[in-house]
């Protein structure tokens, strides 16, 4: 039987399917579980095929189920694997399968869906699929504790320094050592390769008025992510004016304090204006913060009331001078929401990322993006790559 | 103690003359934290803003006290090999062939003598046989990593450096160390709690002006008031990147290459490009606004 986690992301599958009007029979997962045991999951084709034939049984609804596997285990597994775990090798299997071109292309791999601890199953499925602004008290009790629990990993890249390894800088040191053994003849070359680094983060939160549904929760996330980093990340929130809570976070008894800042900015807020906050950061932080290839994560519903024309310039900015900038939007979430709002539209082509951030799940593809933030689309301008094939197209909330 | 017997330095105002000399002008707080430096023989952590004269503070304090001045760029990734030592390979290689060719066998002990180490400047700054102890210059800091940071607690805490090979060499009077710092990185608490520590400000308008004429002899007088003014009246802009005294030298310098006496519209226009250095910057100053500084300018003069 597969694990307990693989059996969680099937059951999420499956409820997926639903959601997007499939017609699949509790039993079938069961069936699919137990077709697992037979295939294994190290093969993709045989994973797939293995779903395909136990979950559904109609053709009309093969294109659906495709579109729906592709998305969800895609999103899942890329850039999931901890690095800690030494990768498995896995072997192609030897007979070439005809359909495996049309199949999806992602590699199957288990991976636990983060933060579902004591809740069943299904109610935390439920919960991580609610919308923020629509959680009962209750529920955000249960979901600030989610987030609290949810493992955040910053993505690497090659650092500067060098390590002894299998790089391509000669090692003079160890090689000369090594040939005193030979009679100084540098029989081995010993070679040094980078140390990888954490790749910094920072976060520019939006915390005007319109953002209230979500200020809540909010400010939960970023406390997680200011203490469940390896490296803190630089943390600012803005309205009107943008302030630097970097610190405040760290200190102890953060959470008080921070109620009180958020207090304190929303109740300036008339209104954002995003334009104005980029560019006190671009002006006054940028150069502090930014200088080590930073990914910036920007959350906001982009209701912006400032000049559209400021917004833009900033963002392009802002744009260039970090390594790769995302833009997390709430209302994204929603199945029609299109941005439409002038500031939003004119952010648009200078993000690298657009993604949603409404409820729990999302939170935890975003654990994952930001691993994976370590590279950067090789196309930067034209607007963001990542919003719609891994995103849009799957709207699990739409009939749910 | 600092091994300072030099006499006119015996006070804040002995050294500010001294560097004045060296045509550094330092204000009072500056002269002060380097006196306190000298005297209690601790680091000075310096940090300000790009092209205030953090780097140039400590050439001339070098230069006015005679001592030497070592100088250690960091980068990111900036180890040991490049900051404190490194062994010459190709020469112990050589030595190796040398004996061979002799029917000799090289000794251990032998290839790793003083004479086949590279000195860096850490290393130098600790052992050298300077009639006084060297001024060591670690510019820029916060481009170094924490590993850097790190070793560097450990070098400035004890003033001795191991060597696996050769031992530990500690320094007989420790260097006078200064080090600077951009802010494009917090550096550590624990570094900058084992300094003294000194923030330079953007001069004012009359000590812009004096180091001005202190610099540029050749500047007329009428120039050297308007190009002060303007400058002062730039830092008051929101700006990407603020000109420091290194730019508004740059620019004065200019200036009296092309033979001006005075500012104008279109000669301010041409030569922008030595104060702001980011097109946003230089955009946004075109046209207009340039002429209303330029007006403030002659209004204040």
């Amino acid at each position: 039987m597969p694990d307990g986690r693989l059996l969680r992301n099937i059951l999420l599958f499956v409820r997926l399917l639903r959601d997007l009007g499939l017609q699949v029979d509790p039993h079938r997962a069961q069936l699919f579980a137990q077709a697992l045991a037979q295939v294994g999951v190290a093969e993709r084709s045989d994973f797939y095929f293995g779903a395909r034939t136990c979950l559904i049984y109609r053709q009309q609804d093969l294109a659906d189920f495709d579109r729906a596997f592709e998305a969800f285990w895609r999103s899942r597994f890329r850039g999931g694997v901890p690095l800690t775990l030494p990768a498995k090798p896995r072997r192609r299997a030897a007979q070439t399968d005809p359909a495996a071109g049309r199949g999806p292309s992602a590699r199957i791999e288990p991976e636990p869906v983060q933060g579902v601890g004591p809740l069943a199953y299904s109610a935390a499925e439920a919960l991580s699929r609610k919308d923020f602004a629509e959680l009962t008290a209750e529920e955000l009790e249960q979901v600030r504790r989610l987030i609290r629990k949810t493992a955040w990993r910053l993505g690497e890249h090659p650092g500067r320094r060098q390590r002894p390894g299998k790089g391509r800088l000669p090692d003079h040191r160890r090689t000369f050592r090594s040939s005193l053994r030979y009679g100084g003849e540098p029989l081995v070359w010993a070679l040094r390769q980078p140390r990888p680094k954490l790749r910094p983060l920072v976060v520019l939160a939006d915390v005007s008025g319109s953002m209230e549904p979500y200020s809540r929760l909010l400010l939960q996330f970023l406390y997680g992510l200011a203490n469940g980093l390896d490296q803190p990340p630089e943390i600012f929130v803005f309205s009107t004016r943008l302030t630097r809570i970097t610190r405040a976070l760290q200190s102890q008894g953060a959470e008080q304090a921070l109620r009180g800042v958020f207090q304190e900015v929303l109740d300036w807020s008339g209104g954002t204006r995003i334009g104005e906050a980029l560019r006190q950061f671009n002006l006054h932080w940028a150069r502090r913060v930014l200088s080590r290839g930073a990914v910036v994560a920007i959350i906001s519903d982009g209701l912006d009331r400032g000049q559209t024309e400021l917004l833009r310039s900033e963002v392009t900015r802002l744009q260039r001078s970090c390594w790769r900038l995302m833009w997390l939007n709430p209302l994204l979430g929603s199945p029609d929401y299109e941005p439409l709002a002038q500031g939003m539209r004119a952010a648009l082509p200078f993000l690298d990322d657009f993604l949603p951030a409404n409820n729990l799940a999302r939170l935890e593809e975003l654990a994952l993006q930001l691993q994976d933030a370590a590279a950067r689309p090789r196309r930067r301008r034209g607007g963001p790559h990542l919003h719609a094939g891994r995103f849009f197209d799957l709207r699990p909330g739409k009939s749910a | 103690m600092g091994a300072t017997s030099t006499l006119p330095l015996d006070s804040i105002d002995g050294l500010k003359l001294a560097l004045r000399g060296q045509s550094y002008l330092a204000d009072r707080g500056l002269a002060t934290a380097l006196f306190l430096a000298l005297r209690l023989a601790r680091p000075l952590f310096l940090e300000g803003e790009a092209g205030v004269g953090k780097t140039e503070v400590a050439k001339a304090l070098s230069a006015a006290l005679g001592r030497r001045l070592l100088r250690l760029q960091c980068y990111e990734g900036l180890d040991i090999h490049q900051a404190v030592y490194e062994w010459n390979y190709t020469r112990q290689m050589l030595h190796i062939r040398l004996l061979e060719a002799r029917g000799e066998r090289a000794q251990e002990q032998d290839l790793f003598g003083p004479a086949y180490l590279l000195r860096r400047p850490l290393l130098e700054a600790i052992d050298n046989s300077d009639p006084l102890p060297p001024v060591l210059l670690i510019d820029e800091i916060d481009r170094s990593d924490e590993e850097f940071e790190a070793y560097l607690l450990e070098v400035l805490s004890d003033f001795q450096i191991s060597i696996p090979e050769i031992g530990t060499i500690r320094a007989l009077h420790p260097p006078l160390v200064v080090i600077t710092s951009n802010r494009t990185r917090e550096v550590h608490d624990a570094l900058k709690r084992r300094c003294l520590y000194h923030w330079i400000e953007y001069p004012t308008l009359e000590r812009e002006y004096e180091i001005l004429t202190l610099r540029l002899p050749g500047l007329p007088d009428r120039l050297a008031r308007q190009v002060t003014a303007f400058v002062q009246g730039l830092r008051q802009l929101e700006l990407y990147k603020v000109p420091g005294i290194a730019e508004t030298l740059d620019w004065a310098e200019a200036l009296v290459a092309l033979n001006r006496e005075e500012l104008e519209p279109e000669l301010v226009e041409d030569t922008l490009g030595a104060l702001l250095k980011v097109q946003e910057d230089l955009a946004a100053l075109r046209g207009d606004r340039l002429r209303q500084l330029l007006t403030q300018v002659e209004a204040g003069g």
